[in-house]
């Protein structure tokens, strides 16, 4: 057992703790919060089953960033589409005898990494290059681009530049999983590329990364607009009645 | 004129690049302790007013789950920043809504998250120091509340919402805003916006009658305080004398007239507006409202129906039921409350009222969608019937209307510029700059469709154009209320 073995394993022990104890209190949060008001942003479904639409149109196509600029929105469809496959992907490191779909979409995968870093630098070079944009970006928001970019820049590197030994990475991982620490592979962009990543799920829910559970409980995306038929009243505005 | 530039209008809408602090001076006058008390806020600035404010948006990021969402979930995309008619007005970068909300949300982040603690300087987390309140008080007053950046948001996020919270932060710490502020204490005191008591109301109604009388010859009633009948209708203040909205509420006697129904207004409920929208105070916003529950009690009424009035529309049809219903004491026919837009729109679907169309010949029109009813609320059983409706009846009564360019209107209009609490003259450079991007929309059809007219169904709207239209070389009387044109064109006696 090699000392980078160990803390590596810690450290995703660790990240993996973080990340859900940090996005299951936010969640608890915000499903706590009570929303006193109706405040679609209209015109909005007047059905539950139409609200159940409007999210999956604005999570799956990005709506609403569809109609407020197209550069932004290919940009990011590309980033989090790409992103998505790449980890899709990734489950063939943490499953044994692989899925079938998950076999299945290797290939698509490898592209998707292409996508992904495209994305990212289309993003960036907006964040630089468009004043609106720079005004509001914080150092923040570029070190969460240089982030995922290196993440995508190192995980490309391993396809096309300096192949790891994949096995080895795999049963680090499957190790993980059931307790069974394995020696994990000492190759040095490995070794960076999973630094990062675990970077990455450890501030995820100290974040703005916070927008993905958000928009589940937007208010103006998930209410349906049924003021007049149905009251709505939350349990701080029933005391007020009293 | 005034002590600013009208900005130029231009040809096809340009989207300006930045220039830091161009309205860094403007301020709505701060409200004194007279106007501050009756809605149970400190009359100057309390002494430990850092910590309040902390306590404050504690308290309010815990009762609201809009805020604690918006507040962690915008990722500086950016897609808001070209979307805000201030923004495009004023080239003011704390005008884009994100930056807007960042000045709510540095403060947040400084006290409230992980990040902002112990690493400000990273994520831009700076305390709450009279440097940030006064470009609070500055800012969250340049913000109309008219959620049309909440549209283009990948979730949501509805700067109105911000800018409430933010403005009532202020007020607990004892920065009101006077506009707002005294409004609503003159609504506690005497029922309404303008601060108009019974036998003047009851005086100005009579005269209004008069005046119909005299130009068609028919006795058309405007019914105050009558017990037993079956429609209350509650319209903002401003219908009662102001230009052009008192032309929309004879419209709307005409059309209850034709209707043939009982119907009366209320001096006590004499106020559709609910000024305690704009300052996010949950409790005020209440307290006005249930004045219309209570007059409809009192009058004995069935049914209660809204006047041409924007924000108030959003309270009534999206908030009235939460904050004074139930309303199971009204007939369950009806929706609860009813704009008169829906009620007319019936009636002419109906027959049941004769609109002679060429009565507006001399009128040439496009229609104004008002920032709340179009984006805060419905009308008719369909979404997007607030668009169609009032369309389908000024269709109705004039043979010439064309639609502004498709990005200015429905879920895209802009902002008259005057909303959101913002409709004071200490505000009049903000208000012009901000009614640029709806007069470069309206610039293009007069151009291209030789329209004349602008008809619009909001109280605030109404007055905003009326004075700053002269600004960018139009008429003020080119703004005209919708139910003015079904005045025009309503054929009385037809039905009786």
């Amino acid at each position: 057992m090699t000392f980078l073995t160990i803390v590596y394993a810690l450290l995703f022990y660790i990240a993996t703790a973080l990340l859900i104890a940090g996005l299951a209190s936010k969640i608890r949060q915000y499903a706590k919060t009570p929303a006193p008001l109706k405040i679609p942003t209209t015109p909005a479904p007047v059905t539950r089953t139409g609200v159940v639409m409007r999210m999956f149109r604005e999570v799956v196509f990005f709506e609403s960033l569809f109609k407020s600029n197209k550069w932004i929105w290919i940009f990011g469809w590309m980033f989090h589409y790409g992103m998505f496959l790449v980890l899709a992907r990734h489950l063939r490191y943490f499953t044994d005898p692989v899925w079938t779909w998950v076999a299945l979409i290797q290939p698509f995968g490898m592209y998707a990494a292409f996508a992904m870093a495209a994305g990212l630098l289309g993003l960036w070079a907006r964040r630089l290059l468009v004043d609106r944009v720079r005004y509001i970006s914080a150092l923040s928001d570029h070190l969460m681009l240089a982030l995922l970019f290196a993440i995508s820049g190192t995980g490309l590197m391993m396809d096309y530049v300096t192949p790891t030994d994949i096995v080895g990475v795999k049963e680090f991982f499957r190790g993980l999983m059931v307790f069974n620490w394995q020696p994990i592979p000492q190759d040095p962009v490995l070794l960076v590329h999973l630094a990062l990543v675990a970077t990455l799920m450890i501030i995820f829910p100290i974040s703005k990364l916070l927008h993905a559970p958000g928009v589940f409980f937007s208010p103006t995306r998930n209410q349906v607009d049924n003021p007049r038929e149905q009251r709505h009243l939350s349990a701080w505005a029933a005391e007020l009645e009293k | 004129m005034a002590d600013f530039d009208t900005p130029e209008l231009k040809e096809y809408p340009v989207i300006p690049h930045i220039q830091e602090g161009t309205m860094a001076h403007s301020k709505p006058f701060v409200a004194k302790e007279q106007f501050q008390e009756p809605l149970g806020f400190p009359g100057e600035l309390v002494d430990n007013w850092q910590q309040v404010a902390y306590d404050k948006m504690e308290e309010l990021t815990g009762k609201y789950r809009s805020l604690a969402v918006f507040l962690d979930s915008c990722v500086k995309c950016g897609a808001c920043t070209d979307k805000c008619h201030y923004y495009l007005g004023t080239s003011d970068p704390k005008n884009m809504p994100v930056a807007r909300q960042d000045l709510f949300r540095k403060v947040y982040r400084r006290k409230f998250t992980f990040a902002g603690k112990y690493f400000p300087k990273l994520v831009g987390a700076v305390d709450l120091t009279k440097e940030v309140l006064d470009d609070w008080y500055s800012y969250f007053h340049q913000c109309s509340q008219c959620r049309r950046c909440s549209v283009f948001c990948p979730y949501g996020i509805d700067t109105a919402e911000i800018s409430m919270a933010a403005r009532e932060v202020m007020d607990s710490i004892g920065v009101g805003q006077k506009y707002c502020n005294e409004i609503i204490a003159k609504v506690y005191k005497i029922g309404n916006n303008l601060g108009l008591p019974q036998p003047a109301l009851a005086d100005t109604l009579e005269g209004l009658e008069e005046d119909i009388e005299d130009d068609t010859g028919v006795a058309v009633r405007l019914p105050l305080d009558e017990k037993g009948a079956d429609i209350l209708v509650v319209t903002p203040s401003a219908d009662f004398f102001a230009e052009p909205h008192v032309d929309g509420l004879m419209g709307y006697a005409k059309v209850f007239h034709e209707a043939g129904v009982s119907w009366t207004l209320s001096s006590y409920a004499s106020e559709a507006a609910n000024f305690g929208m704009f300052i996010g105070s949950y409790e005020n916003m209440r307290k006005v409202s249930l004045r219309i529950r209570q007059a409809a009690l009192d009058l004995g009424v069935k049914r209660i129906i809204f006047g041409e009035c924007g924000h108030a529309w959003r309270v009534a049809y999206s908030f009235l039921n939460t904050l004074a219903g139930p309303f199971d004491f009204l007939d369950p026919k009806y929706p609860v409350p009813m704009h008169i837009m829906e009620f007319t729109y019936d009636l002419i679907q109906r027959g049941g009222i004769t609109l002679d169309k060429s009565a507006n010949d001399d009128m040439v029109l496009t229609y104004h969608d008002s920032c709340n009813v179009a984006r805060a609320s419905r009308m008719g059983p369909k979404p997007g019937g607030q668009f169609v409706l009032p369309r389908e009846v000024i269709k109705a009564s004039c043979n010439h209307f064309y639609d502004m360019p498709q990005d200015t209107i429905h879920e895209s209009t802009f902002c008259c510029g005057g909303g959101g609490g913002l409709l004071t003259d200490d505000l009049m450079e903000l208000r012009v700059k901000g009614a640029m991007p709806r007069m470069e929309a309206l610039k293009h059809v007069v151009e291209n469709h030789g329209v004349t007219h602008m008809a619009a169904i909001c109280a605030i709207c109404k007055s905003q154009f009326a004075k700053v239209m002269p600004y960018y070389g139009f008429q003020m009387d080119s703004i005209v209320s919708v139910h003015q044109l079904v005045s025009n064109a309503i054929v009385l006696g037809n039905k009786q």
